[in-house]
Order: C-alpha cells, then structure tokens, then sequence
C-alpha cells in the first residue's frame, strides 16, 4: 500500500468515526466560505448599476436647477461645458391614481431627445401630448403601468411609458417622484415653477468641483451616492457580516479542535507506537482537515453565489448591471481560506503530538486545568451551584475567552441589527409625507433590512452551533470533576446548575460587553457607508439583550450538559 | 444492630446471552465500628459492590440498606444527600481535583454540603494534621506522592463525618512505604471506631479488618472472622473460618 493510500485511508476513516464533529467542523468552515463568496463576489458592484444607466441614458455630469430659463442658459457656455440640454420647465403637481394621491415633480420635455439625459424607455413610449412617463421606481411604488390613466393637478393623462434616468436620483431616494410630459401638456397643467438643464462637462471626474462653484448645480457622483446608498449599505453590511461571520468560524473551529484534544494526542500516541513519524502523522492530520476544508469550499462557493444576486437587487430606477459573478481568483482565495483555518486547526495537535512522547500521549493526557487561587477562595462562599460554576469556568480560562468573545460578537451584531432595524423602522414611519406613495414599501431600507436578516440569522445560528460546542467541550472536560463532586454529595440539580453557570457567566459579560459594542458597529458601518441624517436607534430596546441573551445560552446549553451529566458517576471515575 | 445492610443485591449488565451478573444475590450486614475487606480475583464484582453500598450505582435486584434508610429506592437527589452527609469514599485513583491544593480538596465536600467557608477550612486542616500532612496543605496533588494523596482522600472522606468509609482498592497505586503509611492510618481510624467497608487485593488491608469477604463471580464465596480484629501482617495467621 502506497503511503498516499494509507495517508487518505486514515483519514477517512477517522472522518467516518467521528461524524458529528466532521459535520460541525464542515458546517463552521462553509459558513465562513460562504460569507467570504458573498462578499467578494459583491464587491464592487454597488457603483455598477448607476454607471450603467449613465451610460444608456446619456446620463448628465452636472444637473443645474434654478428659478428662471435666463439664469441657467449662460451655464451651458461655462468653461469646462461640451454640451447641454434644455432648460426643461418643471413643477409640482399632485398626482392621482387609483384613489391614490401623491405629490409628484413633472417636467417638460421635448418629444426629440436632447444631447443630454435621455431617459430610457423600459415599458411603453416616450411622452406625446396627454400622455406621460413616469420614473420607473416612482411607477412602481404607484404600480402602475402604460396605457393606465392618471390625474396631474386634475388634468387627464394617460401612462405613455416608463423610463429610467441619470439626471436625477430615482424615488424613494429622491422626492417627490419624476413624470415627464410635453411642454405642451406642462403648460395646460400650470405655470413651471422651476427650470432643469442637465449638462455634459469636458472632465467629469471634475463635476464635484463644478458644482461646488456653481450654485443650484449638483454633480453625477453627488447623486450616484443617493441613488446606489442601499447597495453601498448592503456593501458594509455585508463586509462586516463577514468578518463576524469569519471570527466565529474560526472560534467554533477553535472549540472543535479544543475538544478533540485529548482524543487526537492518544491517536497521535497510537500511530507513533506502530512506527510513525511525527510528521507522517502530521499530514495524516492535515488530510483529514483539507478534504474538510474543501468540501466546506464547495458548499461556500455555491451558496454563496446562489445567494449573491438575491443581496443585491439595485433600485429599480437603475439598469440592472447583471448578477455578481466570481472570479476564479475569488474561488481560489476562498479555497485558499478555508484551507488556512483547516489548516490552523491542524497545527497544535500535529505539533502537539509530535512534541509529546509515544507513552505520554498513549495514556491520553488532557491539558491541566488551570488553578485561579482568587477564584477558588471566592467560589468557597458562594451557593453550591456558583461554587461549581466559578471553579468549572476558572479551569479553562481560555475557553472563557474565547467563549465570552463569541458571544459577545454575536450580541455585538444582534444589537447592531436591531439598531439598524429601530433606525429603519422610524425613519419609515417619518417618510408619510405628500411626496411619498401611501402605504407603498421603501425599496431602499427594504433591501438593507433582507440583507441584515440573513446575515443575523446565519450569525446566530453559528453562534447556536458554538454555545452547544463550548457546553458540550466543557462538560465532556469537567466530567471527572462533575462525577466526583456527585460523589462527594453535590445533587444531580446543584451539578447542572453549576455546569449552566459556567457557560452563564461568559455570557452575562459577553451580552454586558456586546451591547456598546454593537452601537460602536452600527456607527462605524453606518459611517463607513457614508449614510446621513441623524441615528434614531431604540436604546429602550438594547437592555434587553442582556436577558434575551442568558435566556438563549442557558436553552441552547441545556441539552448536552443533561446528557454529560446522565452518565454515571461510577463508570466515569472508574474509567480513570 | 447494622449500619450497613445488602439484602440480595444484585446487578447486571447486558442482556440475552450477553448478560453479565457483576453482583450476584449478595447478602451483607456491617455493624458500626466494623471494618469488613471485600477480597476476591479482579472482575469478581468487588468494586461495582462497594459501588451499589454507596449508591454510585442503582442495583438491578435487592436493597441497600444505610442507617435503616433503603438507598436503592432513593431519587438521585436523595442519594446525593446521603452520599454527603453519611458517606466518604476513597477511591484507588485517589481522584483528587488536579488544581485544588490538599486542604481545598479535603474541604470540597463540606462546601459542598454547605458548610460556611472558614468552618470547612478548619475542619480541612485538622483533618490534614490527623493524617500528618499539615505542612503540605497547600500544595496541588501533582506536588505530592502517590500515598500523600491517598491520604489526603481519606482525610476528603471524613470531612462529612460519615457513618461509613468505602475505600476501592487504596492501596493499589501505592508502593510498600506507601502502603504502609495507609495502613497505618485505616488502623487508627478502625481504633477509633470509624466503620469501614475495604475493597482490596492487599492481604495486609485485609488482615486489619475484622471481617474478610471474599467474592467469586459476583457472589459471596466465603466470609473470614479474623482473631481480635486486625494485628497487622501477623493476624493472618489467625484466621478464622466462618
């Protein structure tokens, strides 16, 4: 038998062994590869959808807005100018449709497109006298659809078409909502109340500047950021989601390997004693993590891709830019990931078992407990059960930490979500003005609201799959303790209890912790996104957590800590 | 008068043809001050006996009887009750918590059955200088040797004060020297009128004892009176046959 079959038939073997583990392991890793997917694969698609439509509309690099047509005309000779259109009287005006009534800006536009800002026909045709074309994210919060009749100020229309359009940012982003008619028509509605004149400059890189130096002016990227805000938002969301994703990745993997300890350093011990070298057994380890770590790739690339184009759904007052792909250099670095956290999780037992003697390691010694003398001192005057939970937690510290840390990102998210949510929800609840359509859903913090949703649900559920690790670790590791104190007289309750207190603990500091630190998440990403206006964040809400949190972990932490605890105490101390 | 008291106790594992009787309708009464040594080749069912007296494990058949209290229908909580307040084990493992220094070990259970802070600390300390380990008081069990630890578990089991003391093998990690400080120790206990129930393959535990039981394929094979109770090594020529 070759060495490369015996290498792959070991660690098959072991995989089949231990399926539980190899299943958690997989599922921890393919939620980091996942995430990672998503986010590279979203990437730099936010600005896409906005260049596009600037492109296919003849999209303006500067939009000039003022009260007269004589104000703006001597901008279309401005230095830096190539060329321009309009100016196009505006007004506003209410509309009506369906019983629906909405304020709504009309501009007059020439039946000939212009040099500048040609919005794009999606459904139906461009304006003719009685019929009018509304903005398409505007149309579709109105639903409505060509050939439909509409009132403006009480003047008939009919829909003529939908069209989308660079020269201005598209509702709800924007309001009131953009109708284009003929200037005819304009003029049998009212006398325009403003004038709008798009304009092409020699540098468009330069339209901030312009801008700035011209008043009532505003540049292509000004109105860009308004126009791709959602996408950029899902942007942060995502990136940050990935990183928190990743981080408990990396802890579950961390637990999972902590756990295996014992078990890995007395297989170690038991290759080394038919003859193998330290390093033999090392790939034999680093096998069975790759095969892992690329099984866990697949399931993170496809996920991940399958779920990508459902994250980012631009404004339907943009061209869509097509669906985010992957690259296969985005493909290798997510095998390249996955392969490192595997890859981590493999080194300490490889060099552990390498390090350790054969005896040594055949007798399978876990890592001693750690003493905290304070610790004991304090816990000797607390009730039984805390007794037990201040000592069971005082033997790993490490794990504490690592435990508390976890959870404290988890509830740091969870806050940084509801925060969001609050903020959303009231900003929502202020958007009932005229300029908005009743009762139809803001497409905008629709889409950040999903993105968020999904990426809470898969947070927690990972952070679900570490708490029932971290119980699971620690109870299988106290075992001996636990089974010594039932026969020194602690109560099958008082030792539960006590086992629950040490998982409690981490999580009271964690849930403490993560609260100020999901309101610093929120503003950083909320920041980072280049969102405005003022926070309106629930902090009546956030105290809550704290409960919410211990409630999850004492549930969730239950079930493996009943079934350590079921076996019986004779047989575990008999066993050493 | 019985302290202790087994009624046809019996415990099997497995099923069909893969059943295994490890006790077998064993019958049993221990009287106060008594020190009775379960002998008997390994796998007899000595220690899942010793096991059943202490209500570590519930028997499949038969009662247990401690104080005139039926352990084998007690809950857990009950027995747990019991296993603090009238029991103390030693076991051949000695099964000391690793980080714990000797005396916080010894004071465990009293803690446990919650005994203020400062009383099990004292307690704690005496009980280490009853067993001459007062000056290693503060060290981990790692820093002792194998018969220290040993008797800093003996020291663990008298803590509650128990009716009874069941030792599984405690002398079975131990060398000569340690052996014979263990011994010493079991001597003064029993001279003091502690009841104790030995499981052991040593012929000198046993020869301390009052009563040998010795244990064939998990029943009783034959019990020994021995002559005044325990001279040491030369009381097992005195054996008495019952």
């Amino acid at each position: 038998m070759s060495m490369l079959t015996l290498v792959a038939r070991l660690a098959r073997r072991d995989l089949r062994h231990r399926r539980a583990e190899a299943f958690l392991l997989l599922i921890a890793i393919a939620a980091t590869t996942t995430t990672l997917t998503l986010g590279l694969a979203v990437r730099g698609v936010a600005d896409r959808p906005w260049d596009r439509t600037r492109a296919a509309t003849a999209g303006p690099d500067a939009v000039a807005t003022g009260d007269r047509a004589a104000s703006l005309t001597p901008l279309a000779h401005a230095p830096g100018v190539t060329a321009s259109a309009g100016p196009y009287p505006a007004l506003s005006a209410a509309l009506g449709v369906r019983g629906i009534r909405v304020d709504a800006s009309v501009q007059g536009r020439d039946t000939a497109p212009g040099a500048v800002d040609r919005p794009e026909v999606t459904a139906g045709s461009w304006a003719r006298r009685g019929g009018a074309v509304i903005e398409r994210a505007f149309a579709g919060a109105l639903r409505v659809r060509p050939g439909e009749k509409i009132t403006i100020s009480g003047h008939r229309f009919r829909v003529a078409g939908i069209a989308v359009s660079a020269g201005r940012v598209p509702y709800p982003s924007s309001t009131p909502g953009l109708i284009w008619v003929t200037r005819a028509d304009l003029r049998r509605i009212g006398a325009p109340t403003s004038q709008v004149m798009p304009l092409r400059l020699a540098d468009p890189a330069a339209a901030p500047a312009f801008a700035a130096a011209h008043r009532g002016v505003r540049s292509w990227q000004d109105m860009g950021a308004y126009a791709t805000a959602e996408l950029h938002l899902v942007d942060s969301a995502l990136l940050t989601g990935t990183w928190a994703l990743a981080l408990l990745g990396v802890a579950c993997v961390a637990v999972l390997v902590g756990g295996r300890l014992a078990d890995q350093t007395r297989r170690v011990g038991l290759l080394k004693a038919v003859g193998a070298s330290p390093r033999f057994v090392a790939v034999v380890l680093l096998a069975e993590h790759v095969l892992l770590a690329l099984a866990a790739t697949a399931v993170g690339l496809l996920a991940g891709r399958a779920a990508a184009p459902l994250l980012v759904r631009p404004s339907s007052g943009l061209l869509p830019a097509g669906s985010p792909h992957l690259t296969v250099a985005s493909a290798l670095v997510v095998a390249l990931v996955a392969v490192a956290v595997a890859g981590a999780a493999t080194v300490y037992p490889a060099i552990r078992g390498a390090r350790t003697s054969t005896v040594r390691a055949l007798s399978g010694p876990t890592r001693a407990p750690r003493r905290s003398p304070w610790l004991i001192a304090l816990s000797a005057r607390l009730p039984v059960p805390f007794l037990l939970g201040v000592r069971v937690a005082a033997r790993r510290p490490r794990r504490v930490i690592l435990a508390t840390a976890s959870l404290a990102l988890t509830v740091a998210m969870v806050v940084a979500a509801i925060a969001l949510h609050g903020d959303i929800a009231r900003k929502d609840a202020r958007l009932a003005g005229p300029g908005f359509v009743p009762g139809a859903d803001n497409p905008v913090t629709e889409q950040v609201s999903q993105v968020v949703l999904a990426l809470t649900v898969a947070l927690l559920a990972l952070a679900a799959v570490n708490a029932v690790l971290i119980a699971w670790a620690t109870s299988l590791d106290t075992q001996r303790f636990t089974s010594l104190a039932r026969a020194l007289g602690a109560t099958p309750r008082q030792v539960t209890a006590g086992l629950s207190a040490a998982q409690l603990l981490p999580a009271l500091g964690a849930s403490l912790l993560g609260v100020p630190l999901g309101l610093a998440v929120y503003y950083a990403a909320r920041t980072a996104g280049g969102a405005a206006g003022s926070i309106l964040i629930p902090y009546a809400r956030l105290p809550l957590v704290v409960p919410g949190t211990l409630l999850v972990v004492a549930a969730l932490t239950a079930l493996p800590i009943r079934v350590v605890c079921r076996r019986p105490v004779a047989r575990v101390l008999a066993a050493d | 008068m019985t302290v202790l008291r087994a009624v046809r106790l019996r415990k099997e594992y497995g099923r069909d043809a893969g059943l295994v009787r490890a006790v077998d309708e064993v019958d049993l009464e221990v009287r106060p001050g008594e020190t009775v040594a379960v002998v008997g080749p390994s796998g007899c069912g000595k220690s899942t006996l010793l096991h059943l007296l202490g209500g570590l494990e519930r028997p499949t058949g038969g009662e247990v009887h401690l104080d005139g209290r039926r352990l084998d229908r007690m809950s857990e909580t009950q027995l747990s009750g019991v296993r603090r307040k009238s029991l103390g084990f030693v076991f051949q493992a000695f099964h000391l918590v690793d980080e714990l220094t000797a005396r916080e070990n010894v004071e465990l259970p009293a803690l446990l059955a919650g005994v203020p802070s400062r009383t099990a600390r004292r307690r704690a300390s005496a009980l280490l200088e009853r067993v001459g380990l007062a000056d290693r008081a503060g060290h981990l069990p790692a820093a002792l040797s194998g018969g220290q630890r040993q008797r800093v578990a003996v020291a663990r089991a008298l803590i509650g004060r128990p009716l009874v003391v069941l030792a599984d093998e405690p002398t079975g990690n131990l060398d000569s020297a340690a052996t014979a400080a263990v011994l010493r120790l079991f001597g003064s206990l029993r001279a003091e009128g502690q009841t104790l129930v030995i499981v052991t393959h040593d012929s000198r535990i046993a020869a301390t004892a009052d009563r040998v039981i010795t244990m064939r394929d998990g029943a009783l094979a034959g019990e020994t009176r021995l002559n005044g109770g325990g001279g040491g090594l030369g009381a097992l020529a005195g054996l008495e046959s019952s």
